[in-house]
């Protein structure tokens, strides 16, 4: 009886130590599945979502409080890459479809110089100085849209970008089979098909 | 995997100046497919010069890497062979003049692309002298030139592939010393149907031919050369089996290296992996390029554009192309100058006949439909296609896969075909990579059997390009969050500062404002002793006059002043 007392005791003691010990060894900062969140999505910063930025909103999804369908410009992919991380079901994007990526457009007639959306620019893509003329460095610019709400004089707006031969994506086949075996018909249940033949 | 031996295909063809004898072995790759190859239809007889167009339309790039720039401006008189788009970076190749001319327009004009869309042209109207350039100095005796020089050259001359990917041949041609080169292959095999501009080209330029492989052997300072041909092009491997035989004669250097080879008929033996696999043996890796394994492989085309740059100075303005199909009066093989436009090459060839049922650029396998015949013809376009309904039936919808598995018996990379179209089909991108989708050539081998009439490399192609567009998003957000993170850091120092600055004004006007009210308290009395004691040394020491009296009170009042404001 005793032996088994002190036994237990000297057991729970050292594994006791050696989980104390881990616990401050193998110390993490921070949420890694936030930080695996954050990585999806993409990184415009545009607060469609509700939250004030990817980072807050990637949080929000690692800690189950946000939904995964708010990214209005990631859309149905980074939906579908976050469910398949965190093992959650996909849910409907509803109204949050993604739009045409565009890239903000100072009109230089209109311009005052009044610094707001250089204040604004999550990426500092908008050069400019106080009662100077501001402009959008295009290639940096994410399409995010804070711009155009802070601007006094709506001077900004979106342009849509041109599709290049190099940016050109080949179309999604637009016949399909026909007579689809049973099983075979939505995507969704080729996948679980493929599952079950791998 | 499939090195099925084959008998040696090189007994002798009656020409009795075999370079190849002794017997080569031969090797299989996976799969492939036999099909007609109506080559009939066009190579009967020699390539004739295309007529001048009014007009040619030089597209500023043809080539896989950056766009070149323009290096002219509306208005300008150009010359034949005058440099008109400069390369951007390593991988790019620079556009010249096709023919002597006014620059009417620099913009985007469509171009042949699957996409259909513009792209950056330089238009010029032509004038009908097609007046020469000044050109680079021949390089006659390439031997004595160093690789450096020969490379520089190919670049100038704008030279890139000209077997379809038009990747940039001077950087082919520069392997790096990690990764030596035994083989130069040159593809002669032209195995898409059809298409007998190469097969022209080896009857015509067999020589200048012989003299680009011998420089290409010289700059990668490999130690043979193959040429693999089809046999169905006997015309082709005499002229090119007898222009070897006279280059080894003369005792040209390098010419002993090269071996005419004749490879069985089999789609697509034209491939690069393909054909390196049937002459060597060996298996280019995945992912991989042929100089991994020692190999270099460039088209026939390629090899007359390098004797033309080397040996005349002449960069790369004209090709051949095939005009064929049954919806063509006149089906045949001309030299085209860069740029111009397929209506003028149909138009040389008689016009269209008969009911059209689709106009390609390239063969019916791999060749892309196109809408418009006011499509300049660029470095790579080998082929314009007219097409009857009877020569391109519609297959109609397709059906449902049955799972038959031929498409993966026929893939000549030995992929499965049928497992990356479920894959596509979901658009799961990563599950179809691991299929290796990227190592798909996109021949066309597992549609042509498909018995549901599946348009597999449809979705394929739409997987790489999801892929890359994917890969692109992935970079921009990388990017924007650096630079959002960048933002981030400098907003809070800014904050830092700010704050920093706003404690030490504090603690400036501390002193001054701070310091009086406090410190006269506290110090008062020590200020007026020191005040007496001072007063007191200097009249004492006006008594002594002694200077050092006078440092000492000068020094006590510091000290009083540094305890008030300590206070």
């Amino acid at each position: 009886m005793l032996i088994a007392i002190v036994a237990m005791t000297v057991l729970a003691a050292v594994f006791g130590l050696l989980l104390g010990y881990s616990a401050i060894r193998f110390h993490i900062d921070g949420d890694p599945i936030a930080d695996q969140v954050d990585a999806l999505l993409p990184q415009s910063q545009c607060g469609q979502c509700g939250y004030p930025g990817c980072r807050p909103y990637a949080e929000a999804v690692a800690g189950g409080e946000a939904e995964i369908n708010q990214c209005g410009p990631g859309g149905e992919a980074t939906m579908l890459a976050i469910a398949d991380l965190l093992g959650r079901e996909p849910v409907e994007l509803g109204e949050v479809a993604a739009k045409p990526k565009g890239v903000a457009r100072i009109d230089e007639q209109t311009c005052i110089g009044c610094t707001k959306c250089l204040q604004a620019c999550p990426v500092d893509a908008i050069v400019g100085a106080a009662k100077q003329l501001h402009g959008v460095i295009a290639t940096e610019c994410t399409g995010c849209e804070l711009c155009l709400s802070v601007c006094p004089v709506d001077c900004i707006h979106m342009q849509p970008i041109p599709e290049s031969i190099s940016t050109w994506k080949w179309p999604y086949p637009a016949s399909q089979p026909a007579n689809q075996p049973r099983h075979a018909g939505a995507p969704e249940q080729v996948e679980i098909e493929h599952r079950e033949a791998a | 995997m499939f090195t099925v031996p084959i008998k040696s295909l090189l007994s002798g063809n009656g020409t009795g100046t075999q370079t190849t004898a002794g017997g080569a072995r031969l090797w299989r790759f996976h799969g492939g497919v036999h099909l007609p190859d109506e080559k009939a239809l066009s190579n009967g007889e020699p390539a004739v010069d295309a007529p001048l167009p009014r007009q040619v339309m030089i597209p500023l790039q043809q080539h896989i890497g950056a766009p070149a720039q323009a290096r002219v401006a509306v208005g300008d008189r150009v010359l034949k062979g005058q440099l008109i788009g400069e390369a951007q970076g390593y991988i790019s190749a620079p556009v010249h003049a096709s023919t002597s001319g006014v620059v009417s327009a620099i913009e985007p004009r469509p171009v042949p692309h699957p996409s259909g869309l513009r792209a950056p042209c330089v238009v010029i109207d032509t004038d009908g002298q097609d007046q020469w350039a000044e050109l680079p100095a021949p390089i006659t005796d390439f031997t004595a030139a160093d690789a450096q020089t020969l490379r520089a050259r190919v670049r100038a001359s704008g030279i890139v592939g000209m077997g379809g990917a038009s990747f940039p041949s001077n950087v082919k041609l520069n392997p790096g010393a990690d990764q030596p080169i035994d083989t130069l292959v040159i593809n002669g095999a032209e195995c898409e149907p059809y298409i007998t501009c190469d097969d022209l080209l080896m009857r015509e330029h067999a020589a200048d031919i012989v003299d680009g492989i011998r420089i290409m052997l010289h700059v990668l300072g490999a130690k043979r050369c193959l040429v693999g041909i089809e046999d169905n092009k006997p015309e082709a491997i005499l002229a090119m089996r007898q222009a070897v035989a006279v280059a080894a004669d003369r005792g040209d250097p390098g010419a002993a290296l090269i071996r005419v080879v004749r490879i069985p008929t089999l789609y697509p033996s034209g491939g690069e992996k393909q054909l390196i696999k049937i002459l060597t043996g060996k298996e280019v890796p995945s992912h991989g390029i042929p100089a991994q394994i020692g190999v270099v492989c460039q088209n026939v085309g390629t090899a007359n554009a390098v004797a033309d740059a080397v040996l005349r100075g002449r960069p790369l303005i004209e090709r051949y192309v095939t005009v064929t199909g049954r919806a063509v009066a006149h089906p045949r093989n001309y030299r085209v100058p860069i740029g111009t436009p397929v209506a003028d090459l149909i138009q040389a060839s008689g016009g269209l006949q008969g009911q059209l049922e689709k106009l390609v650029i390239g063969g019916p396998m791999m060749g892309f439909r196109i809408d418009t015949e006011q499509l300049p013809l660029t470095k790579a376009a080998n082929c314009i296609l007219a097409l009857t309904p009877g020569e391109s039936p519609d297959p109609g919808d397709p059906l449902a896969c049955i799972r038959c598995g031929r498409c993966a018996e026929v893939c000549p990379a030995s992929l499965l075909p049928q497992q990356m179209y479920w894959h596509a089909r979901a658009k799961d991108l990563d599950k179809v990579q691991d299929y290796n989708l990227f190592d798909c050539i996109e021949c066309g081998c597992c549609a042509h059997v498909c018995p549901s009439h599946i348009p597999l490399v449809q979705y394929y192609r739409f997987a790489k390009t999801e892929v890359w567009a994917r890969e692109r998003e992935k970079r921009a957000s990388e990017h924007a969050r650096e630079r959002h993170e960048a933002r981030e850091a400098r907003l809070e120092r800014l904050e830092r500062e700010r704050k920093a600055k706003l404690r030490k004004k504090k603690e400036a006007i501390a002193p001054k404002a701070g310091a009086k009210p406090a410190g006269a308290k506290a110090g008062d009395g020590d200020a007026k002793k020191a005040a007496i004691e001072a007063a007191r040394k200097r009249a004492a020491a006006k008594k002594a006059i002694t200077s050092g009296a006078a440092g000492s009170a000068g020094a006590d009042a510091a000290g009083a002043d540094a305890a008030g404001g300590q206070g």
